[in-house]
């Protein structure tokens, strides 16, 4: 990965939409190998990891514990392969390390552990604990007098946790225009469709309520998702939230929008089929 | 009379006193008057997050604060840490992210509130998180010393702190207190009572009266129930043959549970525990409770003298 000083060279859009391509062959690997795992969930937000990482977050791969790096916080850390694919890809892992994910003494744990993988930031597993997180480590950068800021991804599914709320509430309160939330949208939780288990009714009003600058958008449309990263740092007098419209187990046709794959690995013959469709040659 | 306060002032100044390390920073859940933060917020807001009335994002607060290089000490009642025990399990202790909660308020002695406000499970559950130190101290003096050591500690704490006040044992004799070592409040040799908080204070009473009827007793302040002060207490056990625990907490789990997991690995003497029976209080005075969960001066020399009947 080329760094330019302190922030990441920033990739074209082309560059961005290959980079998520390799990304997602590597999530079917991982699960498909480690024969667990969340393939779903990764898949629906590994476009906003990629654009994230490939054109905006400073951070270091040869010095990830750099203090005054962008903070990313996976909150729904489950979704685990889409963050290391990423990690691999821009270098703070090599791909070898890839297949230690839910490996014994591997650094890629089940679910992102800072005290496990270099470039994570938070110890995640239990939904609704990094927006929290997330805003101590805002709290600490406007304490710094930094200008870095604090990235989360939350699912919506996971916002049905009521601690989610309490962080909105704080992060808008203390007016902490360094925190940016992206809500990856799939519509699929554990058990069923989110409209099945819990409805949320109008997602957008909810932020908006709670004192946060929304934007909605496709989360699988490289060009918006960049922009809406850009947009986020026009905001700086209040926390901000892109809402991403997802498909769960995007890019795999048997994967797409399907309950099954939240949490379940693709047979031999699955992962032949995924690995064809994202263009890999037999 | 010795002067009488309470140990939750120690802990407000202590963090007054910690605000020269610019790292220090406070949480607060809408209870830092109780808590006695209050007095670190007025003198320096701009260190001081208001998270109001949630625990769970507080402690996660803390947590990304203490990622970021601050000393975090959130406070609030102790019962109401409990809502967020698995943000301090996943969030803080896992991780081991140097974030000091402190609950006051704690046990039966916070009294009228009645057993919604009685924590008599704190200290058993954070006993049982790796990473955790857990402490009770029994006076002003002693809970603003050990406060002091926190920044030094590298590793996420709970200290549970009591609303009302008891009487001052350690006035000038901060250097006495060490994060992890007991201290001995009194000695004896026949029996060796083990106490923390404000059963500290009961116990010097059940030694008093012990004497009186002929019995030598000790009486030990285990300050901090994790990491226990197993050298001591082994040394205990030798040399007294018989142990007493006491404390304002549940009989499951907590200082007593403590205790007897040690001994019954090195050296199984004889043991009473003193603590609230398994149930819930209610709304009574401190001293009324007290009597009630079976937590006085009286219970606890009872408790010494079967245990030295126990004795070979």
């Amino acid at each position: 990965m080329v760094t330019v000083g302190d922030m990441m060279a920033e990739m074209s859009i082309t560059q961005l939409e290959e980079m998520a391509r390799k990304c997602r062959i590597e999530i079917c690997k991982m699960t498909h190998r480690a024969q667990a795992g969340h393939p779903g969930g990764s898949l629906s937000e590994i476009d906003i990891l990629c654009a994230l990482y490939g054109s905006r977050l400073r951070a270091k791969p040869d010095d990830p514990d750099w203090e005054d790096r962008d903070r990313f916080i996976l909150s729904k850390g489950h979704a685990s392969p889409g963050m290391y694919a990423v990690l691999a890809e821009m270098g703070f892992i090599s791909h070898s390390d890839l297949e230690t994910y839910r490996v014994k003494g591997g650094v890629c744990q089940g679910h992102v552990d800072m005290k496990w993988c270099p470039g994570v930031d938070f110890s995640a597993g239990s939904l609704g604990m990094g927006l929290s997180f997330g805003m101590g480590c805002a709290v600490a950068a406007k304490i710094d007098g930094s200008t870095r800021n604090a990235y989360v991804m939350v699912g919506d599914g996971e916002i049905q946790e009521g601690s989610v709320w309490e962080a909105a509430m704080a992060a808008a309160h203390h007016e902490l225009g360094n925190l940016k939330l992206f809500l990856d949208c799939n519509r699929i939780q554990n058990d069923d469709f989110c409209e099945a288990q819990m409805r949320m009714f109008d997602i957008p009003a909810k932020w908006r309520a709670f004192g946060w600058a929304v934007k909605v958008i496709d989360g699988h449309n490289m060009e918006e998702i960049v922009d809406a990263i850009k947009w986020m740092d026009t905001i700086t007098n209040q926390p901000a939230v892109v809402i991403a419209n997802t498909v769960k187990g995007k890019g795999v046709s048997f994967m797409e929008n399907n309950p099954a794959f939240h949490g379940a690995a693709p047979s031999d013959e699955q992962l032949a089929q995924a690995l064809s469709e994202l263009g890999v040659s037999a | 009379m010795s002067r009488m306060a309470a140990t939750r002032d120690g802990y407000g100044e202590a963090l007054l006193a910690l605000a020269d390390n610019p790292k220090v920073v406070v949480l607060e859940a809408d209870l830092g008057k109780s808590t006695k933060s209050l007095h670190f917020r007025k003198a320096h807001p701009e260190r001081t997050v208001s998270c109001g009335i949630g625990e769970q994002n507080m402690l996660l607060v803390g947590a990304g604060l203490a990622s970021s290089g601050y000393i975090p000490f959130a406070s609030t009642f102790a019962i109401f840490t409990e809502r967020a025990f698995e943000q301090m399990r996943n969030g803080i202790a896992r991780p081991n992210l140097a974030v000091h909660l402190c609950g006051s308020h704690g046990g039966t002695h916070t009294g009228t509130d009645g057993s919604s406000a009685q924590s008599i499970e704190d200290l058993a559950i954070y006993r049982t998180l790796p990473n955790v130190v857990v402490m009770h101290p029994c006076d002003d003096v002693s809970t603003k010393a050990l406060t002091m050591q926190l920044p030094q500690l590298g590793s996420p704490s709970y200290m549970r702190t009591a609303r009302n006040k008891t009487p001052v044992l350690y006035e000038g004799r901060e250097d006495e207190i060490e994060i992890g070592k007991g201290i001995v409040v009194r000695e004896g040799s026949d029996v060796a009572i083990i106490a923390c908080g404000v059963l500290v204070h009961e116990a010097v009473t059940a030694a008093e009266a012990l004497a009186a009827e002929g019995v030598s007793a000790s009486v030990i302040d285990m300050h901090t129930l994790k990491p226990l002060d197993t050298k001591l207490i082994d040394s205990l056990a030798s040399s007294h043959g018989a142990i007493v625990t006491a404390e304002d907490h549940s009989i499951i789990g907590g200082l007593g549970g403590a205790v007897a997991e040690h001994l019954i690995t090195t050296n199984p003497i004889p043991m009473e525990r003193i603590g609230v029976p398994d149930r819930f209080g209610e709304s009574a005075g401190s001293d009324e409770m007290l009597e009630m969960m079976g937590l006085k001066s009286h219970h606890i020399s009872d408790a010494a003298k079967r245990a030295i009947a126990r004795k070979d």
